[in-house]
């Protein structure tokens, strides 16, 4: 299993993500995709749909990727994707190309929750063998913090704002994780980018499995969460430690929770560290939307509890 | 040797020939046949291509730039709404320069749904940045299947293209089809040649990159630079198949009996086989009638057809498709084709065949003979409408 040292050695000897990009400072976004790619011994291929990443790294004519990599739209990088592997299928049997390489996807989880849904669910049932990363920073931040299907209840987003009526989104975001088990693909995991060696962990456990693979990476965007520029490990640490978030993985079936937090730290440490959460501690009413909050947060990780009780796996254990 | 098949056969032999390394294709009618074909070439293992049976149209063209870009040799084929739906991913293809060609089996776009020809959906991918030839008979669809191959990956080129063929009328109809043997319609084709190829890790390439307004319109220029080669790699593919298959194709639009006509239609596709037959019976009473015939549509050959439309006096232009709020989408190309011309033609516009609505040999005879009695210019006639 890959530790700090051998990723950095990885890194020493090729950059596959060079520095240079024009990502916000304090986003998260870069150590997620470095992790992965450092934990990818193969050459690889990337693609990424329209997003944050894609207008940061691909300014033409520069660009910060080192390795192959390419951007079609919003909705498709999981069909893109689906037709690079396909070719590297043909032109293995042709004898054209004789190299393994492999495939992964960085996408944001607008690209993914919401318009990429349906090109996700097409190539996980099609069985293309690849790697799918979400890095779920909550919503639309390219375009300017607008709410997505993968933004948390009550969030303050700019489709979503906290006004005299409606305070901020009413509605719970949708469990992509779950959905994509509900593929039966090899490999499904949930990571975060406080926790960078578990997210190495788990793609060179991902990449054992041939396949589709999915890993749904939560990563801190101080701009549309409102924290400060520094705060972007601490956040996502606090959402794992308040399981918000929590790290697990379902492998062939079998569900493992990867660490499961010692103290009971509410949810409301989490919420009340962001902007966009601001309004549940102004307003008299925010009370009960945090706990509220509070019981679906209990209740999801209760779920998870159980599922691994029912369906647990061993492979994480062995490392 | 001759056989009889469909449209969509003739267009599946001309796939199974060409070989493509990926087919990704989603099934709507009247288009279904081509992509089942190809499934059972492919699962019967007659070919090396890997099907992507994909969940949408608009992840058939994205799996289809995917590949395209990885290297591989890519082909699809679609209809109406299926085109409407990838239209976003082909004006991505055509803006990165991959030569993917595209069977569109053409229908009418809904509403009202319809599955029945008309010309609504290649018209909505006229300005894609994909070349676009018209096919007469199940015998063009297949010979510019291959002839598009060459054309979309002549190293000049390197752009999408479309090979229309009617909906029903050629998809679903048996004609007599002389393909060409396997080797010599391979040989034809030739091998592909990848460019900048994803798959060659060694030589890491960024596809699709982020143009702001100091690059975008440069590149938006040279992708226009590309599609002018368009005219010169069609001439010189068309007549490497005319040589390798003994068939007279030569020029962008075929004249019929146009030599001595004063007066015209000008068409695209299966309806010049109906309209050949409304010409040669006026002919016969000794009428000076013709017909021009459209192949190469995008890019639009306006010298041709100009100097094609000469000596013609009443020109009647059929669309059959609305262009609505404006005259029809071929009108308007012939009327810029005439801009400069010394004997300025009359011309008519003529909507037709709407959703499937059939064109007889009496009604283009018809058109034919009114040509010089109606007034020109004056809007937007129809064919066959109940009003």
């Amino acid at each position: 299993m890959p530790n700090i040292k051998t990723l950095a050695q990885r890194e020493e000897k090729e950059i596959r993500f060079t520095p240079g990009h024009t990502l916000c400072a304090g986003c998260a976004e870069p150590m997620v995709v470095r992790t992965v790619l450092n934990a990818i011994e193969d050459p690889v291929v990337v693609a990424s749909p329209t997003g944050c990443l894609e207008v940061a790294t691909s300014r033409f004519p520069g660009t910060a990727w080192n390795v192959p990599w390419i951007h079609v739209a919003f909705e498709n990088a999981a069909a893109v994707i689906s037709g690079v592997e396909a070719a590297h299928k043909a032109l293995t049997k042709t004898g054209a190309v004789r190299r393994r390489i492999r495939f992964v996807v960085f996408a944001g989880d607008g690209g993914t929750y919401d318009i990429g849904l349906q090109a996700l669910s097409g190539a996980l049932e099609r069985g293309h063998d690849f790697l799918y990363v979400c890095i779920n920073n909550e919503a639309y931040m390219n375009t300017g913090v607008q709410r997505s299907s993968a933004t948390p209840r009550c969030a303050s987003a700019t489709t979503s704002p906290v006004g005299d009526a409606i305070p901020g989104k009413p509605q719970d975001r949708k469990d992509l994780t779950e959905i994509v088990v509900g593929h039966h693909v090899p490999y499904v995991g949930q990571a975060a980018v406080s926790n960078l060696i578990d997210l190495a962990n788990k793609v060179e456990r991902a990449m054992k499995h041939d396949g589709p693979k999915f890993l749904n990476v939560l990563t801190t965007c101080p701009l549309g969460w409102r924290t400060p520029r520094d705060s972007a490990i601490v956040q996502a640490k606090l959402a794992v430690e308040t399981r918000y978030w929590p790290l697990y993985e379902v492998i062939e079936g079998r569900y493992t929770i990867n660490y499961k937090p010692k103290k009971d730290v509410p949810v409301e440490e989490w919420l009340k560290s962001q902007g966009r959460f601001r309004h549940l501690f102004r307003d008299p009413k925010g009370k009960v939307l945090i706990a509220e909050f509070q019981a679906a947060v209990d209740r999801h990780w209760d779920h998870l509890v159980r599922k691994e009780k029912c369906l647990s796996g061993a492979e994480a254990d062995q490392g | 040797m001759r056989k009889v098949m469909t449209g969509h056969k003739a267009v599946a032999e001309a796939m199974r020939q060409i070989e493509p390394d990926v087919v990704a294709v989603y099934p709507i009618t009247p288009q279904s046949e081509i992509a089942e074909y190809y499934a059972d070439y492919v699962h019967d293992g007659i070919v090396h291509t890997e099907l992507v049976p994909v969940e949408s149209e608009h992840s058939a063209m994205s799996a289809c730039v995917g590949a395209a870009a990885a290297g591989a040799r890519v082909m699809t084929a679609t209809s109406s709404q299926g085109l409407a739906l990838l239209v976003e991913v082909l004006y991505i293809a055509a803006g990165l320069r991959l030569p993917i060609v595209m069977a569109l089996a053409n229908r009418a776009l809904s509403a009202p749904i319809n599955i029945h020809c008309d010309h609504s959906d290649a018209y909505l991918a006229r300005d894609a940045g994909a070349f676009q030839i018209f096919c007469e008979s199940a015998q063009e669809a297949y010979d510019y299947t291959l002839i598009a191959q060459r054309i979309a990956e002549h190293d000049m080129v390197r752009l999408p293209g479309i090979v229309n063929l009617d909906g029903f009328s050629l998809t679903h109809t048996s004609q007599v089809v002389e393909p060409l043997d396997d080797a010599v319609a391979k040989k034809f084709v030739g091998a592909f040649k990848a460019v900048h190829p994803l798959l060659d890790v060694k030589k890491p390439v960024t596809w699709g990159p982020f143009a702001m307004p100091d690059y975008y319109f440069e590149l938006k220029r040279a992708q226009a630079a590309a599609m002018e080669e368009v005219p010169a790699a069609f001439l010189s593919v068309q007549k490497a198949f005319a040589k390798t298959s003994g068939r007279a194709y030569a020029g962008f639009v075929e004249k019929y009996r146009l030599d001595d006509a004063d007066r015209a239609l000008v068409v695209l596709g299966s309806t010049a086989g109906t309209a050949k037959v409304a010409v040669d019976a006026l002919r016969e009473k000794g009428e000076k009638v013709g017909l021009l015939k459209v192949w190469l549509y995008r890019p639009f050959p306006y010298c041709e057809v100009a100097s094609a439309l000469e000596k013609v006096k009443h020109v009647g232009v059929l669309d059959r498709a609305i262009s609505f709020g404006a005259m029809g989408a071929l009108y308007s190309d012939v009327a810029t084709s005439l801009r400069r011309s010394q004997s300025r033609p009359a011309l008519h516009n003529y909507i037709y065949g709407l959703g499937g609505r059939d064109i007889t040999v009496e009604q283009l005879a018809e058109v034919l003979e009114g040509l010089g009695k109606v007034r020109p210019d004056e809007g937007l006639r129809y064919i066959g409408l109940r009003e």
